[in-house]
């Protein structure tokens, strides 16, 4: 299995600060393999997507290591090579369906724009596609759906569209950033399933970020665990579960809720195995600082 | 038929308001302590003469009574007759009104490329010396009314560095083939580019004066709104897919962000149109408001209704058009 | 990282500074016009005629800003101006803002009939144009100072209102006013006792425009002949006269402009300063 995707010692900062946003991640994303990220609310892994994508916020300034895509180093390309790169080789499946829609164009506009203007495509080979799409992704009407505005489609269609959307120039990586996270529960199932299904059809390599170890275990093959911007484990997904190397991942696991057994009580990842995390993310900051 | 309903009542509500205003109007100018007619006789002319006048013209019923003499001549399309000018009060206005228009717009079209640029260059360039600068023009556009930029423009181009005329509509040497009274669009249309050319210059630097403090606002506000709308996720996601700043901007960001600017940009084009008053008068404009001011002064109460009216006619117009153009954009609002 | 509050402050500070200096200047100045002013502003002089400013050959001493055709000093005239542009600005600032502001308060907190009547007053008053209303007014009130500050707040009462109604709409949601309710205040007594002080600071800024547009209301009706009846000299007089003779004697429009100018930008800007220092959020 060829490597798409290699993140080497990737390191970035809030600009004009010291502080560590991303600490030396590191991990590798196979043609067709699912890699999740997992970890709590801020701990850094929408971030690594954005670095890859090239939508850092301005104030995240990257200060060291390499993003390498199909081999192709990202950060030494110009500008508008690497946007071309990104653009016709990579795809996001953002968080929020309600807000990453523009409301003022059609949907239609949104999958097929991307084809015309940076692939090159005739209209309506765009056009094409974009119904051929929506079909993958089970919407019974796509002619209503392509000419609608997005506040006229639910929460579950409009994700279904930017999932379409992301696959519309066959990517052969794409990021899904918490894909289910702003989605109703009884929703989330469906989600997960049809962007399993797509990338096992189109073989696409794929960074999956989620809070949640639940998912990871269905559609993942390897896992990076995080914490405060540093890899704390990285593992087969299979021998993760059965055996957790790190304190923090057996911590994490105990606090996943397990919807199968009764709820005994919610258990919080421990304070002695957040303040021993803590620790290992300050000697690895002091021995960065120092080098 | 949402769009419909929304219609009737915005015409009723014009309907209410021009009223009002006329009213207002009508009142207000009764209270005039010069008397009009003795102005206009010569001096030695006998009471009579003064009395027969003042009959004439109405003057002599009590205040109900004229107004419902005048508002059954206004709903006939009868707006009386000028004091001042002894002619019919609608022909003369309708007859300034055109030039007065040509301006207003013109203004707009000004306004609008320049506050426009300004906003869009401000959030290309945004964070560094472009957008301080252009916020440091801003701010002069919005603290300085347009009388003052008038005289500022008067003295540069028009004295120190003569390069547009400073007086007029159209250099009075010209000949002038129009049938009706909008000069530049008539001159587009029978393609004589060289009226057409010094119409222009002729009203340059009074629509720039017009137009400096609405670019400073439309500036402003886009400016805002664009860079707010970046930072939202569609915006972001357009970045995924290889689009660059300038397409992101113009594409992606722009339609959305324009809405709020424009129902403002409507409110501001009536204090546009209020200010051809003064900015006529500056540059010896042949406008409407080059002749209110007349008019006022002459204390020609015909004239003074006439032309309030159609001022009060026109901003009414105005914000119609901006709430149905609002309607229109906003995806949201068109069928719901 | 910068600290956005400093740099917003320090520039607030500036803005102060420079603005409210130049206006305590023109306020002085006027105030002693009688010890300061050079020249009797209404002498006239006609061997001094036309003499340009201090920095232009052919200037005499004494005539620091030169003279118009009729040789009156510019600088004294300017000075006298002053007397007028300032009066004006502030007695009708204070009015209009008085006027509006409990109307806006008003509208704002019992809403209903009262908010429905004032709104439908501020949509007609607002179908005028303001030059024209003032123009008509002036000619209705006769000339002089106290017609220019009625006509002003005639005028621009409405600007004031619209704000102060938004303002106090928004404050009538917030926490504390309910908490007032709660508590068993009288309606009127929340009105004046909480929401007014929270509205003020926008009042206040609004003022310092609304004198600055004063000024210029002030200057446009002296420019057109409809301002105050005496002879006093005003600055939209001189500039009047200055437009007729501006290709031989530009100085008698350019300095009283410049200092017109500089007047309606103080005024803004120490609006802005003030709204900056005093934004509650910034602070």
């Amino acid at each position: 299995m060829t490597c798409f995707l290699e993140i080497d010692n990737l390191s970035a900062i809030i600009r004009g600060s010291n502080d560590r946003l991303l600490r030396s991640v590191s991990l590798q994303v196979n043609i067709g393999e699912v890699h999740g990220l997992v970890g709590e609310s801020g701990a850094g892994k929408s971030m690594i997507g954005k670095a890859v994508l090239g939508i850092l916020p301005a104030a995240v300034e990257i200060v060291e290591g390499q993003v390498r895509l199909d081999g192709q180093d990202l950060f030494a390309l110009n500008p508008n090579d690497r946007r071309r790169l990104i653009g016709t080789k990579a795809a996001l499946i953002p968080q929020d369906p309600l807000t990453a829609l523009n409301p003022s164009r059609r949907i239609g506009a949104q999958i097929t724009d991307r084809l015309v203007d940076i692939l090159g495509w005739t209209k309506h080979d765009a056009a094409n596609r974009a119904a051929e799409l929506l079909v993958e992704v089970h919407i019974s009407d796509p002619e209503r759906v392509l000419a609608s505005y997005p506040h006229e489609l639910s929460g579950g269609m409009r994700q279904r569209v930017l999932i379409a959307s992301a696959f519309a120039a066959n990517p052969q990586l794409v990021i899904a950033d918490e894909p289910t996270t702003a989605l109703d529960v009884t929703v989330q199932k469906q989600i997960l399933r049809l962007i399993r299904e797509l990338q096992l059809r189109h073989g696409t390599a794929m960074l999956f970020v989620t809070h949640d170890l639940g998912v990871v275990s269905k559609i993942c093959q390897r896992l990076s665990v995080l914490f405060a911007g540093k890899i704390v484990e990285q593992a087969d997904v299979a021998q993760f579960y059965s055996n957790p190397g790190h304190e923090y991942s057996k911590a994490l696991m105990v606090a996943t809720p397990k919807y199968t057994e009764p709820l005994t009580s919610l258990m919080p990842v421990d304070e002695s195995v957040i303040s021993a995390v803590t620790e290992e993310i300050e000697a690895a900051d002091r021995e960065w600082r120092g080098a | 038929m949402r769009l419909l309903q929304i219609l009737l009542l915005r015409l009723a509500m014009m309907a209410i308001t021009l009223f009002g205003a006329a009213v207002i109007v009508f009142v207000v100018i009764r209270v005039v302590p010069g008397n009009p007619i003795a102005m206009m006789l010569p001096p030695g002319a006998t009471d009579e003469d003064i009395a027969r006048l003042t009959a004439h013209y109405g003057l002599d019923k009590s205040i109900p009574e004229q107004f419902v003499v005048w508002l059954t001549g206004v709903l006939k399309g009868d707006f009386g007759t000028s004091i001042s000018l002894r002619q019919p009060v609608m022909p003369l206005v309708l007859g300034r009104l055109p030039a007065t228009l040509e301006l207003s717009i013109f203004a707009l079209v000004l306004a609008v490329i320049i506050g426009g640029a300004m906003a869009l260059t401000g959030t290309r360039f945004r964070g560094g010396r472009t957008e301080a600068v252009i916020d440091v023009a801003n701010g002069a556009g919005l603290s300085i009314p347009d009388f003052l930029w008038a005289l500022v423009l008067i003295l540069t181009l028009g004295v120190l560095y003569p390069v547009f005329h400073i007086s007029g509509r159209i250099s009075p040497s010209l000949e002038l083939p129009f049938t009706t009274q909008f000069y530049v669009f008539e001159s587009l249309l029978r393609l004589r580019f060289d009226l057409w050319w010094d119409l222009l210059k002729h009203m340059f630097m009074p629509a720039l004066a017009l137009a400096i403090p609405l670019a400073a606002i439309i500036g402003q506000l886009l400016k805002q709104s664009l860079k707010e709308t970046m930072h939202l996720d569609y915006v972001v996601l357009a970045r995924t897919k290889g689009y660059g700043e300038n397409h992101v901007i113009l594409f992606e960001a722009l339609r959305n962000a324009v809405l709020p600017t424009l129902t403002l940009i409507g409110v501001q084009f009536t204090f546009l149109i209020g200010g051809t008053v003064i900015i006529e008068r500056l540059f010896s404009y042949e406008g409407l408001g080059n002749m209110a001011i007349d008019a006022v002064i002459n204390r020609d109460l015909p004239l003074i209704q006439g032309i309030v009216l159609v001022f009060a006619l026109l901003f009414t117009v105005v914000n119609l058009v901006v709430d149905l153009t609002y309607a229109l954009l906003n995806p949201r609002l068109r069928n719901a | 990282m910068r600290d956005a509050r400093g740099t917003v402050r320090r520039k607030a500070g500036l803005k102060l500074w420079l603005s409210g200096g130049w206006l305590a200047l023109i306020a002085l100045l006027t105030l002693a016009a009688g010890w300061v002013s050079p020249h009797d502003p209404l002498a006239q002089d006609l061997f001094a005629g036309r003499l340009p400013p201090f920095w232009v050959d052919g200037a005499e001493p004494g005539y620091l800003l030169g003279t118009d055709s009729l040789g009156r000093d510019v600088l004294s005239r300017i000075i006298y101006g002053g007397r007028v542009a300032l009066g004006v600005a502030l007695i009708a600032g204070v009015s209009t803002a008085i006027v509006g502001s409990v109307l806006g308060l008003i509208a704002g907190y019992y809403r209903g009939w009262a908010d429905a009547v004032i709104s439908r007053l501020v949509d007609i008053w607002m179908a005028f144009p303001p030059v024209l209303f003032a123009i008509l007014l002036i000619a209705v009130l006769g000339t002089g100072l106290w017609s220019i500050i009625i006509a002003i707040i005639v005028i621009d009462w409405t600007r004031f209102c619209r704000v102060v109604r938004a303002e106090t709409m928004n404050q009538s949601q917030m926490d504390y006013v309910s908490s007032a309710v709660v508590a068993g205040h009288v309606r009127t007594a929340i009105l004046w006792r909480e929401i007014g002080p929270n509205v003020l600071p926008t009042i206040v800024a609004l003022l310092t425009l609304e004198m600055g547009i004063a000024v210029i209301v002030e200057a446009i009706l002296s420019f057109v002949n409809l301002s105050i009846s005496t002879d006093a000299p005003t600055w939209g007089g001189m500039i009047a006269e200055g437009r007729i003779s501006i290709h031989q004697a530009w100085w008698v429009l350019v300095c009283p402009l410049i200092v017109l100018f500089l007047t309606v930008l103080a005024f803004s800007q120490f609006g802005e300063g003030l709204k900056d220092r005093f934004d509650p959020v910034l602070r």
